[in-house]
């Protein structure tokens, strides 16, 4: 069976490698993305219509923005279902009895930790509001930010994390963040738009149009932001303690 | 050296990592390997202009499934059977 499997594996690997011949050259004009009215689109107005230098938070957060509504909804029904699996069937014991054992927490750990949270938080808020205009946004910034509360349940225990962060209040967070991205996108249909148009918003910021779909977008980072930040905690509370919530690495 | 051969060094290293972290028996230290793979690709996003893609790489390919994977293996054997 293991040659079979092998043999299958090196011809879809080659099928794979001559499908590679295909592509377009790297920076290619003539690359069938590249003749798409739509990119040369982008390419060409987004400066003009949201002022906002970095493209690929434009397109992400605005030219496509219930793309990435719906994403966040994914973040959060992924994270709903692995509590949900973990949480629902019969409680799996662990082969390693390691978790059973009462660690003091490390001197040295957890004084790193103490330093590093505040900075990596900064970080985080410091990517997820600057990403209009260099690399970052909502997912990168609540990644960071996640990945400090799982340096907490690192460095002291899960439980003392989950003391701070009960699992609750992760999955309410996280459904604020949803909450924040579709009722700005509602209050573009009250001010006269469309779901998630964000030029409208001008009549109810004091802002053009262009700097209104600019500010708009910082406002949907943020609930990404809260979204993605609590599930990361929550899926790594659910899945370092196979859904019991006792014990943890 | 240029581009080119910079982007081949890469893309070698990407092969031999892989093939490593699948042939460890110790799953704890294949995560780990897993980790070094992230990170070349994240330097293969960067060198080729997609600065986006390269930090959502680092921070959710390197940083986070890094730790989750460990907390998975954490609550299986840590030795792979076969």
């Amino acid at each position: 069976m293991k040659k079979v499997a092998f043999v299958m594996v090196l011809l879809v690997g080659l099928l794979l490698a001559l499908a590679v011949r295909d592509f377009p050259a790297w920076a290619d004009r003539n690359s069938p993305a590249s003749q798409s009215p739509v990119s040369s689109y982008y390419v060409s107005n987004t400066g003009a219509d949201t002022q906002v230098p970095n493209l690929v938070t434009a397109v992400l957060a605005d030219y496509r923005g219930f793309d990435t509504m719906l994403e966040t909804v994914v973040v959060f029904i992924a994270g709903l279902a692995v509590w949900a699996v973990l949480q629902g069937g019969r409680t799996v014991r662990s082969r390693n009895r390691g978790d059973q054992v009462q660690f003091e927490p490390d001197l040295i750990v957890t004084n790193t930790v103490r330093l590093i949270v505040p900075v990596i938080q900064i970080f985080a808020l410091y990517v997820l509001a600057h990403g209009h205009v260099s690399p970052g946004g909502g997912f990168q910034g609540g990644v960071a930010m996640g990945a400090s509360f799982i340096l907490v349940a690192l460095g002291w225990s899960l439980r003392e994390a989950l003391y701070r962060f009960p699992l609750e209040r992760c999955f309410a967070v996280a459904g604020i963040g949803i909450l924040i991205y579709a009722g700005i996108g509602l209050l573009c249909i009250f001010c006269g738009g469309e779901f998630l148009d964000y030029a409208h918003l001008s009549s109810v910021l004091p802002v053009s149009p262009q700097m209104a779909r600019y500010h708009a977008m910082l406002g949907v980072e943020i609930g990404v932001g809260f979204t993605v930040s609590a599930i990361m905690f929550a899926l790594y509370a659910c899945l370092s303690t196979g859904g019991r919530m006792k014990g943890g690495l | 050296m240029g581009l080119e051969s910079l982007n081949t060094l890469i893309l070698l290293l990407l092969v031999v990592v892989a093939l490593v972290s699948l042939r460890l028996r110790d799953l704890v230290v294949s995560c780990v390997v897993f980790a070094i793979y992230s990170f070349l690709m994240c330097l293969l996003w960067a060198e080729m202009g997609a600065v986006d893609v390269a930090f959502t790489e680092a921070t959710v390919g390197a940083g986070v499934s890094t730790v989750v994977l460990i907390a998975t293996v954490f609550n299986l054997r840590r030795k792979a059977k076969d």
